[in-house]
């Protein structure tokens, strides 16, 4: 597409040039350097469009559903470290957008999404395309605005910017009424924006980190447990040189995979309801809890009640105040930016001669030994149909652990989380806190948009793929040569697994009846689809697939129906009841 | 236990309801609340009375805390404070009545703001209690109507809050 505009750049940095809202909108993304926005027109947008048409340096992509705009761009910042950005236009537009928000809200992701909203004279007047989206949005977002002066305009989306991407990150929303567009004013981007209601901290107190420090030299069962907020804050280098130093187990939640090597010796898998049992043994036994970035999530403590049985001293180190001593009391709550906490924190600890008791810490890794060698995460490998961990374990190998893998929601998710070792941060792209079914395939598009040339795969289950589906399309417009891997258990097979353990097997409307050829279905949307039903062929699959670099695969394996995640924590337990593989 | 926490919050459409939704959002009760700009007009003063555990009342006030437009948070109930909250009430005075009416509102340091054939609209300061006892003390069939504004608080001394 031509769209050339010379003078443009030139012009508008002549004090005393007005623009017009729309294009102070474009302007402010492009100060701002988005690259990418993910976005669907509508009425209450057509003058933004229209300006975005005009030039080349903000690239539009088009997805085929809201929803799908906000995950790709919620999937473009985890893998990126951007901010994500998206513009759905007012009413419906932003009822689509709604799962997505809350989805990023949940993880705390930064995000700008911009809205049409009807012009201001038409507000509360049940307008046409009307829906009131600070208010709906409000409970889902770090903050929003309305934009009821375009004199605001520029300096609202620099909040938003700033809001979105500093402090506890999140989405922040910004609603602009049409006739904003339309109307003009002086254009200049502020550098910077401060507020006076909004500060948030970096450094941790120097008082609390001794404190801390202190802890950890006398620390005989010592366990460090971090987070996705070790991820969103960079701390992922920090953390490892920190649990190297001191020889620790470490476990990262299902937010954190990657912040610790998942392939190293002293990384002991994830936490909670389907952690490991060596984890889940030493989070319950430790005497020194090394919480960093993670929140305990009703998910990995299980029942408070029983985990607080167990003595023991816990650190909090998060950026969130109102994260600390919510669900679990902690000793030494350190509040601050985790990077900068980590620094102190080792600076002090290099600084001293002392370590922790060698011969305590040996017979704690002898016991945690132990605990690992009952191989919680076996399987039946001699099965005639294909089991979804051997996919996975396959996915790893064929692709050297070296993937971006987004999943989405439920016993694949899982799976996926247990078998893929993830070495580095950002590379393991989930809903983990709204469990949003829909979320893989386009946060994939935004991971692939971010990281060009990446290999990247979406785990999915039959009924998740189907939840935004749609973006088929849009990947077959934009090129991305996602690789799917669909493992097809005809049912949603977290809901079954909860149906056989708790509901006495009555699998009440968990099965995936009339599903669609999905080999077909990738067809019809010009991708190459292939079905898997024997495990030999798993491996020449995904090869083959993989090898394929410029094509969407989609991969329907057809695996065994009646698998199920272990360990399992049921709910309400302690995370130390693990129904485990072996007992059934 | 009851808590009464003062909130700074910017002066900006919404502000109000963020705190309201949270409030619901979350699960915690709010007793009363009250609002109005402060000498500062870009900020709006907040009183808010709660009931909750230590636990629950540390979450509320965080949870402020991290509303983008709150500017400061404080818990007075955590020190020296004074309580104040205006009640209008009115009551039925017609001939027979209005001596004892006008004596127990003397009593209560209430004043009499406005008057009719049959009743007397009494205005009334005090902290919560005062008010309850004012209720209590009238024969329950003599009230027409009550109004009251839910509690404002200050410290004691020199505790201030402000930027
Ligand atoms: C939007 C949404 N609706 C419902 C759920 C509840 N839920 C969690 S897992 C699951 C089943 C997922 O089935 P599938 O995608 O086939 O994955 P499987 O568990 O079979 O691997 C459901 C319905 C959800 N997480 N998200
Ligand atoms: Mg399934």
């Amino acid at each position: 597409m031509f769209k050339v505009f010379p003078a443009l750049a030139v012009m508008d940095r002549v004090k005393g040039v007005e623009l017009s809202g729309a294009e102070i909108v474009v302007r402010c993304l492009q100060e701002e350097g988005v690259e990418t926005l993910f976005g669907y027109p509508g009425g209450a947008v057509l003058y933004i469009y229209d300006e975005l048409f005009k030039q080349d340096k903000v690239r539009h992509v088009l997805v085929r559903h809201e929803q799908g705009a906000v995950h790709a761009a919620d999937g473009y910042s985890r893998s990126s470290h951007k901010v994500g950005v998206c513009l759905v236009t007012s009413g419906p537009g932003v009822t689509n957008a709604v799962t997505g928000i809350a989805t990023a809200y949940m993880d705390s992701i930064p995000m700008v999404i911009l809205s049409g909203q009807v012009p201001t004279h038409a507000i509360g007047q049940d307008a046409f395309q009307e829906c009131d989206a600070v208010g709906i949005t409000r409970p889902c977002v770090k903050h929003n605005f309305l934009v009821k002066d375009v004199k605001d305009l520029a300096t609202t989306i620099k909040k938003a910017f700033y809001l979105a991407a500093t402090g506890r990150p999140g989405p922040v929303l910004v609603d602009i009424p049409k006739d904003i567009t339309t109307h003009s004013c002086e254009f200049q981007y502020p550098e910077s924006v401060s507020m006076r209601s909004y500060n948030p901290v970096r450094k941790g107190h120097a008082g609390q980190i001794k404190k801390a420090a202190q802890l950890i030299l006398e620390a005989k069962r010592p366990m460090v447990y971090s987070g996705g907020g070790v991820i969103l804050s960079n701390a992922a280098p920090r953390l490892t040189e920190f649990v190297r130093l001191l020889g620790f187990p470490c476990t990262n939640t299902l937010m954190g995979l990657g912040a610790y090597p998942g392939t190293d010796r002293q990384f002991l898998g994830m936490p909670g309801m389907h952690g490991t049992y060596e984890t889940n043994m030493a989070m319950q036994n430790c005497d020194v809890l090394l919480a960093i970035g993670a929140r305990f999530d009703d998910r990995v403590i299980g029942n408070p009640a029983h985990f607080a049985q167990n003595p023991r001293k816990i650190v909090h180190i998060d950026i969130d105040p109102s994260s600390i001593s919510k669900r679990v009391k902690v000793d030494v709550p350190i509040v601050g930016n985790i990077p900068d906490v980590l620094d102190d924190l080792l600076a002090l600890l290099k600084a001293d001669a002392r370590r922790p008791e060698a011969a305590a810490l040996e017979a704690w890794w002898k016991q945690i030994e132990l605990w690992r060698a009952r191989d919680c995460l076996k399987y039946d490998r001699k099965s005639k149909l294909i089991k979804p961990q051997f996919v996975l374990e396959k996915l790893y190998e064929v692709t050297k652990g070296e993937a971006f893998v987004t999943s989405d929601v439920g016993q694949h998710q899982m799976w996926a989380a247990q078998f893929y070792k993830f070495d580095r941060p950002r590379r393991w792209i989930n809903s983990g806190g709204l469990g949003t079914m829909g979320f893989g395939l386009p946060a994939a598009m935004g991971v692939r948009m971010a990281n060009p040339g990446a290999t990247v795969a979406c785990v999915t289950g039959e009924s998740s793929i189907q939840m935004c589906l749609q973006e088929l399309s849009t990947c077959k417009q934009y090129r991305l040569p996602i690789k799917i891997v669909n493992l097809n258990n005809k049912y949603m097979g977290m809901v079954r697994q909860w149906q056989q353990f708790f509901h006495g097997n009555r699998y009440s409307e968990s099965y995936m009846d009339a599903l669609p050829d999905f080999v077909k279905l990738a067809e019809g949307y010009g991708h190459r689809g292939v079905l898997i039903d024997k495990p030999a062929d798993v491996e020449p699959a995904l090869r083959e697939a993989f090898a394929r670099k410029d094509e969407l695969v989609f991969m329907d394996f057809i695996t065994d129906q009646t698998e199920n995640v272990y360990p399992m924590v049921p709910g309400g337990k302690g995370i130390t009841e693990m129904i485990l593989s072996e007992e059934l | 236990m009851r808590h009464i926490i003062s909130i700074l919050v910017e002066n900006e459409a919404g502000a109000l309801s963020r705190i309201a939704n949270m409030f619901s959002a979350r699960g915690y009760n709010i007793e009363s609340l009250t609002v109005a700009p402060t000498e500062d007009a870009s900020m709006s003063r907040m009183t808010v009375v709660t009931v909750g555990s230590e636990d629950v009342i540390e979450q509320i006030t965080k949870q402020l805390n991290k509303l983008v437009e709150v500017v400061k948070v404080v818990d007075l109930s955590q020190a020296e404070h004074i309580e104040r909250e205006l009640m209008l009430i009115k009551v039925r005075a017609g001939a027979r009545e209005r001596d004892d009416m006008k004596r127990m509102a003397d009593i209560f340091r209430g004043r009499i703001i406005d008057v009719s054939d049959n009743t007397y609209t009494i205005e009334l300061t005090g902290d919560g209690r005062k008010l309850d006892a004012f209720i209590q003390a009238l024969d329950q069939g003599a009230i027409i109507e009550t109004v009251r504004t839910g509690a404002s608080g200050i410290g004691r001394g020199n505790r201030v809050l402000r930027v």
